[in-house]
Parts: C-alpha cells; sequence; structure tokens
C-alpha cells in the first residue's frame, strides 16, 4: 500500500525526501542504509537510481565502501551561499510576513502546554 | 455631505478582533482564510477611500485647491471646526500608513529577491533547498519553480515520515499560494491598527490549512501534530532565552495547531459559521458606506462644480 503510494509520487519529492536522510545523518550513507531510513516501502533500485541522479547534479559526492558507494552531500562553495541565504533572511525580523514558517517562536506558556498535548496524546 | 458614512468605515474596524479571533472555530481552516483575507482587504479599502474622502474634503476648502477643483461654489460640508481637523487626522493616518507599508514591502522584497537568487544558483534535490544551521528552522519559498528551504538542524530533529509532513505542510504553502494571503495581511494591517490581529488569524488560518493539507498528505493527523510539536519544543531549545516581555494570556499559534490536530475532525458543517457570516456582514457594512460616502462625495463636488443641479 505505503509502497504503491511512494512509487508514485513524483521525481522532486523523492529527491527531497533521499536528500533529507543525507543530510540528517552523521555519516555517509549506502543505498540500503538510505532505503532503511526512509522507511517508506520504496524499492532499492529507486533509492540507488536517485542517489546516481543527485550525484549527477553535484548536490551529493560519493566514496566508494565495499561493492557499491557511499553517499553524503556536497559541502561547497554552494552551501556557503545557502548559509548567507538564510543569514540574510534571519536579518529581517518580521520575514514571516511573506515567507511562511513551520514553526512560529514559542510564547512563554507555549511549551508547557505543547508538552501537555503530548503527554495527554500518549496516554 | 454626509461625514457619518466616511466616519463608520474607519469604526467598524473595531469590531473586527473579537470575531477574527474565533474565525478558525468551526469553519474549515481554507474558508476561515478566504473569509479572513478578503473581509480584512474590504474593511481596509473602506478605510482608505474613506480617509483620502475625508483629506480632500479639508483640500478643497483653501481657495487656491478649489479654483483648483474649477469649484465655482463652496463645497457642501460641514463647518471648518469639524472638517479641518477631520482632514489633518486623515492626512496623518494616510501618511503614516503609506510610509510604513512602503518601508516594510521594501524590506520585504530585498530579504525575498536575496533568497530566491540563492536558492536558484543551487543545484536542487527536487524543491528541496537545505540551509546547514544549528537552528531548526523551514520554510516555504513561493517562486518559478516553487521551493522549500529547511535547516539540517530541522531535518535531524525529526523522524523520516515527519519531515514527510513537513515537507508536505511546506509544499502546500506554496500550492496554495499562501503568500499572496500574508501579503494581503500584511497590507491590511498597515491601513488600520484594529486589523492587525486579523493579519496573525490570517497567519494561523494559512498554517492550519497547510497543516490539514499534509495531514492528508501522509494520511496521518497524529503524526503531523507530533512533528509540528517536536520542531516547535527542537526550535524553542535551541533559541537563546527571549524576554518574556508579553504576559502569556492566550496560547500561541503553535499549540492551537497541535491541538486542533489531535481532535478528531468534526463533520464540515454545510450553514457557513456564525462567526464567518458575522464576518462578512460586517465588511458588508463598511464597503457599503464607504462606497456610499464616496459616491455622495463626488456628488457633492459636481454641485459645488456647477455640474449638477444642487
Amino acid at each position: 500500500m505505503t509502497e504503491a503510494k511512494d512509487e508514485r509520487r513524483p521525481a522532486g519529492e523523492l529527491e527531497a525526501a533521499v536528500m533529507a536522510v543525507l543530510w540528517a545523518a552523521d555519516l555517509p550513507l549506502t543505498a540500503a542504509q538510505v532505503q532503511l531510513d526512509l522507511d517508506s516501502g520504496l524499492a532499492r533500485t529507486t533509492v540507488t537510481t536517485i542517489l546516481t541522479r543527485l550525484h549527477e547534479k553535484g548536490v551529493v559526492q560519493r566514496e566508494r565502501q565495499g561493492r557499491g558507494f557511499a553517499y553524503h552531500p556536497a559541502q561547497d562553495a554552494q552551501g556557503l551561499t545557502a548559509r548567507r541565504m538564510h543569514t540574510e533572511l534571519d536579518r529581517d525580523s518580521d520575514r514571516e510576513t511573506v515567507l511562511a514558517r513551520f514553526v512560529a517562536q514559542l510564547g512563554p506558556d507555549d511549551e508547557r502546554v505543547l508538552r501537555q498535548l503530548l503527554e495527554a496524546d500518549e496516554a | 455631505m454626509n461625514v457619518i458614512l466616511l466616519v463608520v468605515p474607519l469604526l467598524l474596524p473595531f469590531a473586527a478582533p473579537p470575531l477574527v479571533r474565533r474565525a478558525l472555530e468551526g469553519a474549515r481552516p481554507v474558508v476561515a482564510l478566504w473569509t479572513l483575507t478578503v473581509c480584512a482587504l474590504v474593511l481596509a479599502g473602506a478605510c482608505v477611500a474613506s480617509l483620502g474622502a475625508l483629506l480632500l474634503t479639508g483640500l478643497l476648502r483653501v481657495p487656491a485647491l478649489a479654483a483648483l477643483g474649477e469649484l465655482v461654489h463652496p463645497l457642501n460640508a460641514p463647518s471648518g471646526l469639524v472638517v479641518v481637523p477631520a482632514a489633518a487626522l486623515a492626512t496623518g493616518a494616510l501618511t503614516l500608513g503609506a510610509v510604513t507599508l512602503v518601508r516594510s514591502a521594501l524590506r520585504q522584497s530585498r530579504a525575498f529577491r536575496v533568497a530566491r537568487r540563492q536558492a536558484d544558483r543551487r543545484p536542487a534535490a527536487g524543491d528541496l533547498c537545505v540551509v546547514d544551521s544549528p537552528h531548526p528552522d523551514a520554510y516555504a519559498l513561493p517562486g518559478r519553480p516553487h521551493r522549500i528551504v529547511v535547516t539540517t538542524a530541522m531535518l535531524r530533529s525529526l523522524g523520516p515520515r515527519e519531515r514527510d509532513a513537513l515537507f508536505a505542510h511546506e509544499r502546500a504553502h506554496n500550492a496554495g499560494g499562501h503568500h499572496y494571503f500574508l501579503a494581503a495581511a500584511e497590507l491590511a494591517a498597515h491601513c488600520h491598527p484594529a486589523l492587525r490581529p486579523a493579519r496573525e488569524a490570517i497567519r494561523l488560518a494559512a498554517e492550519r490549512a497547510a497543516d490539514e493539507a499534509a495531514a492528508r498528505a501522509v494520511g496521518d493527523r497524529r503524526l503531523t501534530a507530533h512533528a509540528i510539536a517536536r520542531a516547535a519544543l527542537a526550535g524553542h531549545a535551541a533559541s537563546s532565552p527571549r524576554p518574556d516581555f508579553a504576559a502569556a494570556a492566550t496560547t500561541g499559534p503553535v499549540p492551537q495547531r497541535v491541538a486542533a490536530l489531535l481532535t478528531p475532525p468534526g463533520r464540515p458543517s454545510r450553514v457557513p459559521h456564525r462567526i464567518v457570516l458575522l464576518l462578512a456582514a460586517c465588511a458588508l457594512l463598511s464597503g457599503t458606506a464607504a462606497s456610499a460616502g464616496v459616491l455622495d462625495f463626488h456628488h457633492e463636488i459636481e454641485i459645488a462644480q456647477g455640474e449638477a443641479p444642487r
């Protein structure tokens, strides 16, 4: 079921998901590790194809590991521009007015309320 | 001329704050988002039109300007004791609003262009643009093509399925064109101070709409709620302690969103929610009063110009 759903996802979304796994990890990952971490029932061959495509684009780098490759995000000048962009946006105190952020800053009481909500949900 | 018609649109926005804060109760987030935005824009437009008419009434009392406006009779307006202070206040309000609006627009469009340029220069993994930063943060970057910008700290604080919920949330912002709603909210907030709560309500409605879209995309409301809560708590721990200048009178937007996702969705009622109707009525009344007031003002000018019978 999930497998069918994931194989149907647009290529861009799959690339983003794979890239997120590589960024979240501290070490270079093999295709098998990425597949395991994705937890989405995606076929190994699909993961390998995506990783190869990302490598061709220069977004990830790879090193030989055993019979295959281990992949990690490309850290280079492009990473620096992205960091600069982040600082640029940070300077704008009220940037959330045009850019919809995932989570706003928490207010003084929000943390307590959030933890209560989660505890009540887990109970 | 009837000054009351021009004053009504200036007072009606004061009725909006209690209504906008409750607009998300009962109404579906997308419905609330549209209602809030359209009503805020109508209320703001009516305010600007009224202020403009009041300003012109004052200006046309100056003989030189009256001659320039080809007025052959004096304008039939209330006495100078009313009109002159009203015109002066209108001038002040319009100037202040215009200055803050232009400043905010320039600053934001500049930051936005920089973000866009940098994102375009970067090779993309799908629509994802990752920023190496110790602060958990994520936002939607609209444009061609749409991008989602996420920091490494945010990716690391979420599990794989929670990351899917986060991406779905940001994609929903881009797909829904939510930046237009946020820009409209910003515009309205600069037109009348009582419309600032509407800006907050529109932001929350946009987040709620994206949350529901994300929950549909990953097929799990609880998972989405947990992703939001976890991301918020991670960001909270990482941020330096902020001064608690704001007393915690109400719960912030994040707990409201989490709570809404943890409650099972109610059946969307076919009858529009009462609050939504009240808001629409408020905007309609304001728009009608402003239109009538401006038309009346126009008619008085035509009379003063000798073009219409008295």
